[in-house]
């Protein structure tokens, strides 16, 4: 038992911070602190910011761009990265399909994609939810039907996030639709998004935002190598790629740096000529936030140093649970502190609210989205009450 | 940073878990002892003694074993885990700490050298009826005539105050709070014992002009000793409450698998299993910030602040925990003769012996804004 980070890990933390604050476009970071929307632009400049120093897929095996870091390192870059206001690379990219190929696809699938899916040449969507499977993804429909040297697919999926950016998407399709278990018929092809046969409509959301779409699939034409690993595994694929997801999705450094954001936020506001920020009752309620938060960081810390062979360590969950509450929590908090300023979400420049308390609101709307998503909340007490408890 | 005992901490907490499980594994064993005073088992305690367990933290040649803060940790999780009785924390950490902080070399190699060897029994008089949670001393006075000092007013509740060989008083000086030592059978010392809520003892004490002995040498106000050793002290409970919390879990969900409702176990009824999870979250993240809380306390650092916010952690997932687990077994939860609502019992002692978590969040609201983020790795933790 030791608090301290050594010596070696003190420097590689002084070494992320110093790139971070420096390297990646100061623009870049100003949007993120100010809670905007990124465009494709800065999100691909960023991440090929990272990538040219080797920061943005160091989880990877090191033949293809990965560092060999251990996982408090890995914590160490994630955390610095959002303090910094530092967009995370692509995950679809570095997270999601990345390591899938890099584990299970063939080597020729490694050489074609791997380099550019670290660069963002490719940009990637995810095709796993479908209107009828959702938390029950095994469920899904979308079929891939074997004729000659391809596979043709029919189907649909949607909550595909930044898909009008996408070059391509990896998707799970039924290729066995026999089979005793669902769970056995489901495959894995990835495909460019601008097949003949491939339409995406945008779904608009509260916020009145553009982030997510449904993608439609009319005779698909897939050549048969772009099948990712075995036919009849993209389960286990899927369960890998979630599994990964939920490491990194608890945010922990993002919901620092809101919750710093939201005490200045709370200075600005004056309540019976006082800042809101000394109202005991707003300091009492940021202080919990900030121990609950700091309670979440050092579980991440201890989960980390117990996972084993890249597996998840069960109490994963607690990280996606807690974490998505902690970010739905901090979004709330700065809506409460732009009181009545949170409802002037589209004015524009001849109006004396703030820029924080304008996304304020938005914000907060589409982040309910982060106790759905990554496998729901009720999936990860799922997990726990089974994995953990043995209930 | 790392989370993991060594080998050795590992081994520690095996010989203990071991003598804790022989003694009350048996949870009727328990309640036998609880229900007689003095309020726990004399030969188990001379055991903890043999093991060195009570002389755990104390400065080897004040007849301690010199460990640290993390050997403290495991010791009281496992008294916890199956709500031992003897008061490791209250005797150890608490009176034992104060003794160690302010002694003089004579009065700790006397006290503590006692309290290792399980011959005397400390106890701390600082609580006061009418205040709660002060670092300070405000309704015992001390009074100096030459070279000695007499005491007089009333401390309550003080744990184990009745059987205790010695009381750590905190009282009224002239410019401050002082410490002093008072011998069980001091003149003009009137204790009044009785059964606490969790099984323990507490007392009344009156203090009538009684003999003390100034611990240490100068008068020095002691306030910050006070806070910095009930601040050790927290930590400790923190564990305990862990122990508590981790059995009432494992209780629990063994319970939902085993009792069966409408002709299914409870395990099946997805309300109850999702309310398990949540207890699990609780637990887990209380048990980080304790764990943390110690290595601050091991690394020299703020150790006051880090045990403020092991004391919001552990009271949240204390009253969490300690609640549905009676909920979640429903009737035989309430009963005297079932364990799960003692170990709800001891937990909701824990939460308000030494500051709960409303106060210890007020504290913490009274510095948000004196830093931008908390950095658990950074100042003013890492010492």
């Amino acid at each position: 038992m030791r608090l301290q980070l050594s010596p070696e890990l003190e420097a590689f933390r002084e070494e992320m911070r110093t790139f971070f604050t420096t390297q990646v476009p100061q623009e870049i970071r100003d949007t993120v602190a100010s809670r905007r929307d990124l465009s494709k632009a800065q999100l691909v400049e960023s991440m090929r910011t990272l990538n040219a120093a080797g920061l943005a897929v160091p989880h990877w095996p090191a033949e293809w761009g990965g560092r060999g870091w251990t996982p408090l390192q890995m914590h160490i870059w994630r955390e610095e990265m959002q303090l910094a206001c530092v967009p995370e690379p692509l995950p679809f990219n570095a997270s999601m399909i990345g390591p899938v190929i890099a584990t299970f696809g063939s080597q020729e699938q490694k050489e074609r994609f791997l380099p550019a899916t670290a660069n963002i040449d490719i940009w990637w969507c995810q095709g796993f939810s479908e209107p009828d499977a959702g938390s029950d993804l095994a469920s899904l429909r979308t079929t891939a039907v074997r004729d000659g040297d391809d596979w043709v697919v029919n189907g649909q999926k949607t909550w595909t996030t930044l898909g009008q950016h996408a070059d391509w998407i990896f998707c799970l399709v039924r290729t066995d639709p026999t089979a005793e278990k669902k769970q056995r018929g489901i495959s894995m092809l990835v495909f460019p998004m601008d097949s003949p046969g491939v339409t995406l409509r945008p779904i608009e959301l509260i916020d009145g935002g553009h982030e997510v779409n449904e993608v439609f699939f009319e005779d698909v034409r897939v050549p048969a190598e772009n099948l990712v690993g075995e036919e009849n595994r993209g389960w286990d694929y899927a369960k890998f790629l979630l599994g990964n997801e939920r490491v990194g999705i608890a945010r922990i450094g993002a919901t620092k740096r809101l919750l710093a954001q939201a005490k200045s936020y709370a200075r600005e506001v004056t309540v019976d000529g006082r800042p809101l920020a000394a109202e005991p009752r707003m300091a009492a309620r940021i202080a919990e936030l900030e121990n609950e938060l700091m309670a979440l960081e050092l579980t991440a810390l201890r989960v980390v140093a117990h996972s084993t062979d890249g597996k998840p360590h069960p109490a994963s969950s607690v990280l996606k649970l807690r974490g998505s509450e902690l970010q739905q929590a901090a979004t709330e908090l700065v809506v409460d502190i732009a009181g009545p300023l949170s409802v002037s979400s589209f004015a524009d420049g001849g109006s004396a609210v703030p820029d924080w308390a304008r996304v304020a609101t938005p914000e907060y709307l589409n982040y309910r989205k982060v106790s759905i998503y990554g496998g729901s909340n009720e999936v990860q007490r799922t997990i726990i009450a089974g994995t953990i408890l043995g209930l | 940073m790392d989370f993991t005992f060594d080998s050795e901490q590992h081994d520690l907490r095996e010989a203990v878990r071991g003598l804790l499980e022989r003694a009350y594994g048996d949870a009727e064993q328990r309640r036998r002892v609880t229900g007689t005073d003095p309020g726990f088992d004399e030969k188990t305690w001379a055991r903890m003694a043999e093991m060195g367990l009570l002389g755990l933290p104390f400065a080897e040649e004040h007849g301690g074993m010199g460990a640290g803060p993390i050997e403290v940790a495991v010791v009281a999780e496992e008294i916890g885990r199956v709500l031992a009785p003897e008061p490791f924390v209250e005797a150890v950490v608490l009176a034992g700490g104060l003794v160690a902080a302010a002694g003089t070399d004579e009065q700790r190699t006397e006290v503590l050298g006692g309290i290792a060897e399980g011959t005397t029994l400390a106890a701390v008089a600082h609580a006061e009826p009418g205040t709660r949670w002060s670092p300070s001393a405000s309704a015992v006075t001390a009074t100096r005539d030459g070279d000695s000092w007499s005491l007089s007013g009333v401390k309550e509740p003080v744990l184990n105050g009745a059987r205790a060989d010695v009381l750590v008083v905190s009282a009224v000086v002239d410019g401050g709070t002082a410490l002093f030592l008072v011998r069980g059978d001091a003149a003009g010392l009137t204790r009044t014992g009785y059964r606490t809520h969790d099984g323990g003892r507490a007392a009344h004490v009156r203090f009538d002009g009684t003999p003390a002995d100034l611990l240490g040498t100068d008068l020095a106000d002691r306030t910050s000793v006070v806070e910095r050793v009930l601040a050790e002290a927290r930590i400790g409970y923190a564990h305990e409450a862990i122990g508590s919390m981790d059995t009432a879990l494992r209780t629990t969900a063994e319970y939902l698998k085993t009792r069966k409702q409408f002709g299914v176990t409870l395990n099946r009824f997805q309300a109850l299993t999702f309310r398990a999870a949540d207890m699990y979250v609780s637990l887990e993240l209380a048990r980080s910030t304790a764990l943390w809380a110690s290595m601050v306390q091991d690394a020299g650092g703020d150790v006051v602040a880090a045990a403020d916010r092991a004391r919001l952690q552990t009271s949240r997932a204390g009253r969490h925990i300690g609640k549905e687990a009676i909920q979640l077994h429903g009737g035989i939860g309430v009963t005297a003769e079932y364990t799960i609502g003692h170990h709800t019992s001891r937990l909701t002692a824990i939460d308000h012996l030494l500051g709960d978590g409303e106060w210890a969040l007020s504290r913490l609201a009274a510095g948000v804004d004196g830093h931008e983020t908390v950095d658990p790795l950074g100042a003013p933790y890492t010492g």
